[in-house]
């Protein structure tokens, strides 16, 4: 017998799934009034999960007059201290469901449980803790001795971390004493309704936290509905226009996290490898389903071939396989849509001449999923190396000098993150000052902390969450007269 | 470059040095840096992988195969290391399926004790050259090993010389350790680089190498009289060299994780870092140990746990 | 400006544009005529194409490079040298002013005053603004964190069409002193207090290419401006027609651009915070591990 790990499967049975879920607004379950359902799916095992309700323009606007209600009633006015232990309630409940929130992330979502075990519930749980201290401290948060709430704010948030999206939009619009109307994937709902039920049990005042489900046409709804105050968006870069247009001559406060295509940076002189370990991080973390994934490798030439081995010797240890096994390091794909995205640019990649290295990994019968790849003789003008694949593909390209590496990096209409390795300090920190990305990892690569701004340059979006500068999203700006 | 035994046409991953002090210098510190928190969080992170069922059973025979049972203590008597000895060939006098463990592992004056109690059932492994300090002369430490190895010990756990080390003089280690080497003759020799004095991983990634080049067939973390002793990241980074040695030279070295190691669960933590790290090649006792006395105890305990469904208790395996 | 008391004939000057450091002349060849607030005629300026736009965009991009290269002790230097100049051309400025804008003498040269002032102000936040906008974040890890604040790039300003000097030199300064470099549209009515500062900025060691000014017709130029994909930023402070602006939002989020929209009654002589320099920096994250 060799070691070969037995099936670790987490418990199921920590949660338990309704077979149908309404919108929650103004403090309770409702149906929509459409009476309109859709399913969602295990997109490890095609099975579906539950139906959710899918909200229409009246359940919209139900949902927004609640959190107005609730903001001008009772949110808006309630001193911060106060604010600051609803916040601290949610917080030590989420720690307390945590195992709960965990599976039933990766159920929806397709994610390993060792991710949304390890690093999304924590951060969510942090998330809230961060910002819940911030309520009654936000005269020192630098927008005057005084700043206030904007009001509603309607929050719009994708389904590669549906949870710790959740905790990005909702802590800090709470702590700075908006109400909000949060609209959580339509692949992933799950989590965000469960966050419902946490605020039942936390007593938050009804109307404070709406959580509406539906597709793009809620979310447009949504964004655009005239009582709404302010709009944050994390997706892609794409709807992020299409919203940019819709709000354009409105008076609502706007932040957008949207796409990226980061590079990662590989000097000769780096820690290989905690380099190599970063890279596999920087791009096949959560299925590479990521914006600031690294999905660009640019790698010194005269390492360039070490690298590129030591990686494919790396990624033949990655185990692909049932999200809910704790050994599972790729989970699957979220959806069959988003696979076929991956399946096309991984495509047009070989199609285009780059060559292609797939790890070879057993894939499920059932389900939608992608083994980890490498491109290597990706060039700049490879659509592998512009578009954003969103997926566990990295293309490698290659440099020759700290000034070329800065070039290729910023070439790009995307500025979220990057990462450099290197043992030299003094090169970090002159690469860190050129690119043009919001997030630079130094020598790491996706790491997250709710004290730490998040967002990006250019096309990638702009507002940051998270940290002080975070809070600025949900304030109203200096008064200038 | 005498006595390391590899082909000097080997380029990868780096050109390998001669024993002259220049170049052993050259090419230790050009070796890659260790970036300690990466390095620890790698370690963690293959923490969580989850052991059961037969999995488990074979992790936890594969440990006790790999146990170096251990007593080295000015304490230590000639009844003592009987009892050590018959503990090491028959782990679990109740359960015959129980595997031996690797060997025992002794003070050089005991060795011959040793040998006499396992004839040639198992490995007795001496420590010498002045252990743990290794703070004697050159001609002291050659006796040491020398007679430890007439006495009957077929593996010699050396010490480096870690003040040379840590001064730079990287060339004098290294003939310490061919020297050594020699006096060793057919016995296997272990250098022990006592990881918690190097301090950096930097130290411990430069250290496999010398030893290596220098003719050890395994590296050790520790001594076991050195708090921190082994540790996941000090064990990973010492599996990253042997790993690449062989890509270099195409020859094995063991690793042997010594002090600290307590549990079954902390032991089954190492094979995954072994499995990982290094690879499938390496999870056998001719590359791997434990360094270890208690540990063997909570493995039977699993084991018996595991035969029979329910919970062992401690009065259910030997003291010894 | 027009008869010397002497009975001299004076000299009058010819207005330009100025962009990448150089007083060109629209490249379309037109100019439009700027009269006094009482209607009396003051001079020809030349009325900016989209080519002219097009150019000052280029010689943006190239001067952002130096500028946010520069130390932000320089940037404060530069910045305050502007000031000294103008205290210099005070008198010109105060007569700028009041043709420009008509009023009393008074609040004329109250504006001038109020517009080096600012500058003043704005010079001193160069070296600040990262202290204050930055911070160490303590992350749950081995790691140090920090955030500083940093240029967005290329920022095309309107300047009010009412305000024009001060106005004007409220959207240059927030946006130069972090590091972006301007191209601004002067108040169209209103040019030439926009111009005769060009000619300070000509000779305050600003970087060739860090502050362009056009002037023309802003309804010409932004549709191509808030399109151009070389543009980080645009501040609408100066578009009074709300449908244009609407239309410039739009036109803008093709390459997500920064918006700040037009202010809502704007008070150009109040203290103006911190909020028109946020609006135009990023938040840059870096983490580091810390080990041995």
């Amino acid at each position: 017998m060799t070691f070969e790990y037995a099936p670790a499967p987490e418990s199921r049975s920590v949660v338990n799934i309704a077979a149908r879920y309404g919108l929650f607004i103004d403090g309770s379950f409702v149906e929509s009034s459409s009476g309109a359902t859709f399913p969602t799916i295990n997109p490890a095992t095609e099975e579906v999960l539950s139906e959710v309700a899918e909200a229409g323009a009246d359940d919209v606007d139900r949902a927004v007059r609640a959190a107005r209600r609730a903001y001008e009633e009772v949110w808006g006015r309630m001193p911060g201290r106060d604010r600051a232990k609803y916040l601290f309630r949610i917080a030590r409940l989420i720690q307390e469901r945590s195992r709960e929130l965990a599976v039933l992330e990766s159920l929806d979502n397709g994610k390993p449980i060792r991710e949304s075990r390890d690093v999304d519930l924590p951060l969510v749980a942090a998330h809230f803790f961060y910002h819940a201290g911030w309520a009654d401290k936000l005269g020192h948060a630098g927008h005057g001795p005084d700043p206030q709430p904007l009001g509603v704010a309607a929050q719009v948030i994708p389904w590669n971390f549906p949870l710790l999206m959740l905790a990005w939009k909702i802590a800090p619009a709470l702590a700075c004493g908006n109400t909000v109307v949060l609209k959580p994937a339509e692949t992933t709902p799950l989590t965000a309704l469960l966050f419902a039920e946490i605020c039942q049990q936390a007593d938050l005042p009804p109307g404070v936290v709406n959580i509406i489900t539906g597709a793009g046409e809620t979310g447009r709804l949504l964004v655009e509905h005239p009582g709404v105050d302010k709009v944050a968006f994390t997706g892609s870069t794409e709807v992020g226009k299409t919203i940019l247009r819709s709000l354009a001559g409105s008076s609502k406060r706007l932040t957008l996290e949207l796409g990226g295509k980061a590079a990662n940076i590989v000097f000769d002189d780096a820690p290989i490898d905690e380099a190599v370990e970063g890279v596999v991080n920087g791009i096949y973390f959560n299925q590479g389903h990521v914006c600031c994934a690294g999905s660009r490798l640019l790698v010194q030439e005269s390492i360039a071939d070490e690298i590129v081995d030591a990686l494919k010797r790396r990624l033949g240890t990655l185990r692909l396989g049932d999200p809910l096994d704790k050994n599972t390091d790729i989970g699957a794909i979220n959806s069959s849509e988003q696979l076929a995205r991956i399946a096309a640019l991984v495509s047009s990649g070989e199609a285009e001449g780059a060559e292609r290295w797939s790890a070879p990994c057993d894939i499920p019968e059932r389900g939608w999923w992608f083994p980890p790849t490498v491109f290597t003789g990706v060039t700049q003008a490879h659509r592998i190396a512009r578009e954003e694949i969103f997926g566990p593909v990295l293309s490698v390209l290659t440099f020759r000098t700290p000034d070329e590496a800065i070039e290729k990096a910023n070439n790009t209409p995307y500025g979220l993150s990057a990462g450099i390795w290197t043992e030299k300090g003094s090169r970090i920190l002159w690469m860190a000052e050129r690119l043009r990305a919001g997030v630079i990892w130094a020598n790491t690569f996706n790491r997250f902390d709710p004290t730490s701004p998040f967002g990006g340059y250019k096309e990638s979006g702009f507002g940051r969450e998270g940290g002080i500068q975070g809070l600025g999203a949900y304030l109203t700006k200096e008064v200038t007269r | 470059m005498s006595s390391a035994g590899y082909s000097r046409q080997v380029s990868l991953p780096h050109a390998l040095p001669d024993s002259s002090p220049a170049s052993l210098r050259a090419f230790l510190l050009g070796l890659p840096g260790v970036d300690e928190v990466g390095a620890v969080s790698r370690a963690a992170m293959l923490g969580t992988r989850s052991i059961k069922n037969d999995t488990k059973a074979w992790a936890i025979d594969t440990a006790i195969s790999m146990v170096d049972l251990t007593t080295l203590e000015g304490m230590d008597t000639v009844g003592k290391v009987r009892a050590l000895c018959a503990k090491a060939l028959r782990p679990d006098p109740t359960d015959a399926t129980a595997p031996s463990v690797a060997a025992v592992c002794v003070y050089g004056d005991l060795a011959g004790v040793a040998r006499e109690a396992v004839g040639d059932g198992l490995h007795v492994a001496a420590v010498a050259t002045a252990f743990p300090s290794g703070r004697a002369s050159l001609d002291v430490k050659l006796i040491d090993t020398k007679e430890a190895v007439a006495a009957g010990a077929d593996e010699i756990d050396m010490v480096i010389d870690r003040g040379a080390f840590l001064s730079g003089e990287y060339a004098r280690v290294f003939d310490e350790i061919v020297a050594v080497k020699q006096a060793c003759g057919h016995a296997h020799l272990k250098v022990i680089l006592e990881t918690g004095e190097l301090r950096t991983l930097d130290n411990v990634r430069r250290a496999s190498w010398l030893a290596m080049l220098a003719g050890a067939d395994f590296i050790k973390t520790s001594t076991g009289k050195v708090t921190p002793a082994a540790t996941p990241p000090v064990t990973l980074v010492m599996l990253e060299a042997v790993r690449d040695f062989e890509a270099a030279t195409g020859r094995r070295i063991g690793v042997k994780a010594a002090g600290g190691i307590r549990t079954s669960k902390d032991a089954i933590k190492y094979l995954v870092l072994v499995k990982e790290t290094a690879g499938d090649p390496w999870l056998t006792p001719d590359l791997f140990r434990f360094g270890a006395s208690t540990l063997l105890n909570d493995l039977l305990l699993q084991r018996q746990r595991l035969a029979t469904g329910h919970y062992s208790g401690p009065d259910y395996v030997t003291i010894d | 400006m027009t008869e010397n008391p002497t009975g001299r004939l004076d000299v009058r000057k010819t207005y330009k544009l100025f962009v990448g450091g150089a007083f060109p002349r629209s490249e379309s060849g037109r100019t439009y005529e700027v009269t006094a607030a009482d209607g009396t005629f003051l001079a020809n300026a030349a009325k900016a194409s989209r080519k002219d736009a097009r150019d000052a965009v280029l010689a943006a991009r190239k001067g952002f490079g130096a500028w946010n290269a520069a130390t932000a002790y320089n940037r404060c230097q530069v910045l305050y040298r502007i000031a000294e100049v103008m205290e210099g051309r005070r008198d010109q400025f105060v007569a700028d002013v009041l043709a420009a804008e008509g009023g009393s003498a008074a609040a004329a040269a109250d504006q001038v005053d109020a517009a080096i002032d600012r500058w003043v102000w704005y010079a001193g936040w160069a070296d600040k603004l990262a202290q204050v906008l930055g911070s160490a974040n303590p992350v749950a890890g081995p790691y140090f964190n920090f955030s500083v604040p940093e240029p967005t790039g290329v920022v095309v300003a309107v300047a009010p069409q009412d305000s024009s000097l001060l106005g004007l030199i409220s959207v240059i300064a927030p946006a130069v002193v972090s590091g972006n470099a301007v191209i601004v549209i002067a108040s169209t009515a209103r040019p030439l207090p926009a111009i005769t500062l060009t000619e300070v900025l000509a000779t305050s060691d600003v970087p060739g290419g860090v502050i362009n000014v056009l002037t023309g017709d802003p309804a010409e130029m932004m549709p191509w401006l808030a399109t151009h994909a070389d543009v980080n930023a645009i501040d609408l402070a100066g578009i009074t027609d709300a449908d244009l602006a609407v239309s410039l939002e739009r036109d803008a989020a093709g390459t997500v651009k920064r918006v700040r929209r037009p202010d809502r009654d704007p008070n150009w002589s109040a203290d103006p915070g911190l909020s028109r320099i946020r609006d135009f920096v990023e938040t840059k994250t870096v983490w580091h591990p810390m080990g041995v």
